[in-house]
């Protein structure tokens, strides 16, 4: 680990005007990606501002048709609150898979989003589920705020207070695990709002991704065999030592096809 | 048999302490004024070092030194050691470089260490190491085991002109292949025995201590033992005399063949403490542990069988290819021969065997024992043929083994290698197995997966170990004045739980209490002078007999005492349960071992003390063996495996501690399981390391543990009194085979013929795939 300046923010104010002030800093929710980094000297920030002590940027709500989580709410909470369980039982199953019980205890919904690993699960989740970032200066819907590899729409001052979920007549999220690593190899969720469906992928390819074409398969009869021939092409996804991009693409339509399986039970 | 002595499960005396945070291993250690260490490490697999700069580095704050591998030299350290000695039937000898701690030229892996700072503080010494520069021109490398003798293949070492390291051959090639050509039927397996990283707990660490007024050194470091460390860093490499080096350690986090073994950076360690008549220590990241530790495994095996048409195999052609790595490690080269390729054709009776050997330089880090090293790969070329041989004929699994299992009538049976197994109830210890697997029910079970749409199998695998190499072995015993007794043991207890066992044995012979019987090991300053350490299985014997040498020259020394006391003859005098007793007088051991202590209270002319110091001494190994079942299910959509059902029967002759045997059971079927399903080393074309962390490296998990049944079919060894065989190293031989059996089993119907380890779930759903495909076409 190198030399860094270490700042407690105070509020969201707080740490935005510390973002704008110094050289080259990082904001720090969870560290649960940024501090192994960090050991690891894959980084060299000038200054680590941590969001630990601003405690409005912790809680659930559940209002009007939306889950709401604050961004440094832990995965644990999420997974272990009952308001969750009971209007979006779908996040809260998803949070309660993520990583091990150590990253669940430290890492937060914001510093998953904002980091937009290729193989973390909230993405598909912000995605499948229609859900609302909202930032210190603005509101993105997920399907813009996902651009790429550990790349999303945020400003560099910007800072996620909140993601909004909307709450889907019923949504199912469905994970292969890395045979090393555990991470996401492919996650699929699938949302079903009224007419509308969403189909959204994590883990497979360099970012989140929608797959139109089983949306509109499943818009037309919400069953397993609607996607069971849709192949999403390996071109566009990743491969490693472990998982090549057919077999993604394979996982793909395999797990789509079983999270539809276990929503119609 | 009392509630402590042999065969009892006792809990393990070691535990409390280690789980409730009071181990001391060597990064706990921390000297006065210590200083830090750290290393640069090539990036490249094969680089001339044209030049090195290391003004920058110290230059900067807190940095005391700097060393390349020049300095090394002109400080007058020596090479590393190996002493391997083989030659090709040519008569050619084998190609043998020496390898510098650092080396001066050119570099041969990444991750080699090409210098060291020393500063203040840890982050100071990372920082200068940074800060090192060094030109390379950059040549080919070559990482691949199955390239690595391809004419067009770059050399390691060119000098040599090959990266053979020597063709070693065993049996008559001719012969057998005649007898191969004449079979009624030939089976043929081609295998990959994958690379793996051992993965210990504990990173590798040194803290270095000299004492510039006694010139004499010390160093705390994980290991199997300090006394072959000590000799090889006073003799080989600081040119020391080895009284005055001393090794320590405490506790050390997982040995498993690794860690029994110098290396270059405990040796530089050593040496800036003694430059610099400093304390110095070094701490190794997991990062350092993945490319600098040493690995294990890596052949390739191509092996024949042929057999008659009741299914006796007569004739077995083995051919083996091995990455050493850049240098000769220690053991690295023996693995595959006679270090344990020499138990091959395993627990069958097989007259005729032509073995060939082919080692081969890569640019990869130095391979070296593992966990059975050489034994588990041996047992599963074995097995993979006998599965190969059963299909060819359509005999099942278990008859084609019950055909050609050595029988208990042939021994002491002498194999090809030169050795001889005492005692073994192959078919039986298989029976076992197989009926606590409920074997013969299994097509039922398959049928209720096939129903859910999974591939259910069952897999079968018997094997061999040979145990307790270099079985000589130092034990003392001391009486302390409060009753208790001490232990100092050659023998280095890294887990294997040693105080508790050895104690069960001193309650066993001597009677004294479990709970006053004290272990010291892992000292040289304390340790008996014949002391080799602990590893491929030896302890329970070499230490075991140890302790009941040495309790029986105590229990002759007692007798005597206590006639006296009891004014008799010495031999109406009987020991049994703690006290001497002659007709109706006794005297316990302690009051023989407090009249010991006084001149007037032992017959005259006898040295005062109970104390013995022995050495154990054996001619032969021993052969513990078993028989593993393996059910599993496949998800075929997915090629996901799950273990559903691990049988392991063990034949490790007489159970010491069952507990602990289970314990080393579960440890070795995990560590097989990992090399089946996940473990696997991967180098890309440049000789980089892709598997460089556990996002890469699939370390099996809690997950991945079966619920696993652990038997014994105890045949008490005949080589030693107590009648104990090797238990270490057994599940990591018996579970790949019973893995790729089970597999096997489910994948045959598909038609899938050939799959190699680990078995990653992308590498089952293709081999399904390409199966359905030919099917198909």
């Amino acid at each position: 680990m190198h030399n860094f300046n270490y700042h407690r923010a105070a509020d969201v104010a707080d740490a935005a005007a510390k973002l704008t002030a110094t050289e080259d800093p990082k904001l720090l929710a969870g560290g649960m990606t940024l501090l192994p980094t960090l050991k690891n000297r894959l980084a060299a920030p000038s200054d680590l501002i941590d969001l630990a002590a601003i405690s409005d940027l912790k809680g659930i709500s559940v209002e009007s048709g939306e889950v709401v989580v604050r961004a440094m709410t832990p995965h644990a909470v999420v997974a272990a609150s009952a308001e969750v369980q009971k209007a979006l039982p779908a996040l809260a199953q998803l949070a309660g898979n993520i990583g091990d019980p150590a990253v669940r205890h430290r890492g937060t919904i914001g510093g998953s989003v904002a980091n937009s690993d290729p193989a973390a699960d909230y993405p598909a989740a912000c995605v499948g589920l229609d859900a609302t970032i909202v930032t210190s200066q603005r509101k993105i819907a997920a399907d813009d705020f996902f651009v790429g590899l550990f790349e999303t729409a945020l400003e560099p001052s910007e800072i996620i207070t909140e993601v909004r979920f909307q709450i889907p007549d019923r949504a199912y999220y469905m994970k292969f695990r890395h045979p090393a690593s555990g991470y996401a190899v492919v996650g699929v969720m699938v949302a079903q709002f009224g007419a509308k469906v969403r189909v959204a992928v994590t883990g497979a390819g360099p970012c989140v991704f929608r797959v139109a074409e089983m949306e509109a398969a499943l818009e037309k009869s919400f069953a397993p065999a609607s996607v069971a021939n849709i192949h999403v092409s390996a071109e566009q996804l990743m491969g490693d030592i472990h998982c090549s991009a057919a077999y993604r693409a394979h996982l793909i339509t395999v797990y789509a096809r079983r999270a539809v399986e276990a929503m119609v039970g | 048999m009392g509630e402590f002595g042999i065969g009892q499960p006792v809990r393990r005396k070691e535990d409390v302490r280690l789980l409730t945070g009071g181990g001391e291993f060597t990064d706990d250690i921390n000297l006065e004024a210590q200083v830090y260490a750290a290393f640069v490490r090539s990036p490249h697999a094969n680089a001339k070092i044209t030049a090195i700069d290391t003004l920058a580095a110290r230059s900067m704050d807190g940095v005391i030194a700097v060393y390349t591998g020049q300095d090394l030299v002109d400080a007058g350290m020596g090479v590393m050691i190996n002493d391997a000695s083989y030659t090709n039937r040519s008569g050619k000898p084998m190609n043998k470089p020496s390898r510098r701690i650092m080396p001066v030229d050119q570099t041969r892996f990444v991750g080699e260490c090409l210098a060291m700072v020393i500063a203040d503080t840890p982050a100071q010494a990372r920082d200068a190491a940074e800060a090192v520069e060094i030109d390379y021109d950059v040549l080919p490398a070559i990482a691949s085991t199955a390239h690595g003798l391809d004419k067009d293949a770059p050399h390691v070492w060119p000098e040599f002109g090959e990266n053979l390291v020597v063709h070693w051959e065993y049996g008559d090639q001719a012969d057998v292949e005649a007898k191969l050509a004449a079979s009624h039927t030939r089976v043929r397996v081609d295998l990959v025995n994958n690379r793996l990283i051992v993965s210990p707990m504990e990173p590798r660490s040194a803290a270095a201590e000299y004492d510039a007024a006694t010139g004499s050194l010390t160093v705390y470091t994980p290991s199997q033992g300090g006394r072959r460390l000590q000799m090889t860093l006073a003799r080989a490499l600081l040119k020391m005399a080895p009284e005055k080096v001393r090794i320590i350690s405490r506790d050390t986090g997982g040995g498993f063949g690794i860690r029994s073994k110098m290396y270059p950076e405990t040796a530089m360690v050593a040496f800036a403490a003694r430059a610099l008549a400093r304390p110095v220590k070094w701490r190794g990241d997991r990062s350092e542990t993945f490319v600098s530790d040493y690995h294990g495994r890596d052949q390739i095996n191509i092996a024949e069988m042929g057999l008659d048409a009741n299914g006796r195999a007569s004739v077995l052609k083995v051919e083996t290819l091995l990455n050493v790595g850049a240098y000769l490690s220690e053991n690295g080269v023996r693995l595959p021969m006679e270090g344990g390729g020499r138990i091959i054709p395993c627990v069958y009776d097989i007259p005729n065997f032509y073995f060939s050997v082919k080692p081969m330089f890569t640019n990869t880090i130095c391979t070296d024992t593992y966990r059975g090293a050489g034994r588990p790969e041996a047992n599963y070329i074995m097995e993979r043929l006998m599965d190969a041989g059963a299909k060819a004929l359509g005999l099942s699994r278990e008859e084609i083994r019950r055909r050609n299992f050595i029988t208990q009538e042939q021994m002491p049976y002498k194999t090809h290698l030169g050795f001889t197994i005492d005692s073994g109830d192959f078919d039986g210890t298989m029976q076992m197995a197989l009926d606590a697997a409920k074997w013969d029910s299994f097509e039922a079970r398959r049928a209720e997966s096939a129903a859910r749409g999974k591939l259910r199998g069952i897999g079968l695998s018997t094997f061999i170990e040979g145990a307790g190499s270099r079985p000589v072995e130092g034990m003392r015993m001391r009486f302390e004045e409060d009753g208790h007794v001490t232990l100092f043991a050659g023998t280095y207890s890294h887990g294997q739980g040693h105080a508790t066992v050895y104690a069960q044995l001193v309650n066993e012979f001597l009677g004294v209490d479990f709970d006053k019987v004290k272990l010291i090991d892992g000292d040289t300053a304390t340790s008996p002078e014949t002391s080799n350490g602990t590893f491929g299985s030896r302890s329970s014997m070499v230490g075991g007999m140890g302790v009941k040498r040495a309790s029986e020259a105590i229990i002759a020394k007692g007798r005597k005492i206590a006639a006296h006391l009891l004014q008799t003859d010495a031999e109406r005098v009987v020991f049994e349960g703690g006290v001497f007793r002659a007709q109706s007088s006794s005297v316990t051991l302690a009051e023989v071992a407090a009249a010991s202590r006084d001149a007037k209270k032992i017959p005259e002319g006898m040295a005062l003390g109970l104390d013995e110091s022995v050495v154990f001494e054996n001619d032969v190994e021993n052969f513990p063996n078993g028989a593993h079942v393996c059910e599993l299910e496949i998800d075929p959509e997915t090629g996901m495996l799950e273990i559903l059902n691990y049988v392991a029967v063990d034949d490790c002759g007489v159970v010491l501690n069952p507990f602990i045997v289970h314990g080393q059971v579960y440890g070795g079927v995990l560590q097989g399981v990992g090399q089946a399903l996940t473990e696997n080393v991967v180098y890309d074309a440049d000789g980089q390391l892709l598997s460089a962390s556990y996002m890469d490296y699939g370390m099996p998990r809690a997950a991945h543990m079966p619920m696993i049944e652990a038997l014994f079919n105890v045949v008490p060894a005949k080589t030693n009194e107590l009648g104990v065989k090797g238990a270490g190293e057994a599940g990591a031989c018996g579970a790949p085979p019973a893995i790729l059996s089970a597999v096997g089993d489910a994948l045959s119907r598909l038609g899938v013929s050939h799959i190699d380890m680990p078995l990653t779930p992308e590498r089952v759903w293709r081999a399904i795939q390409e199966a359905s495909i030919v099917k198909a076409a």
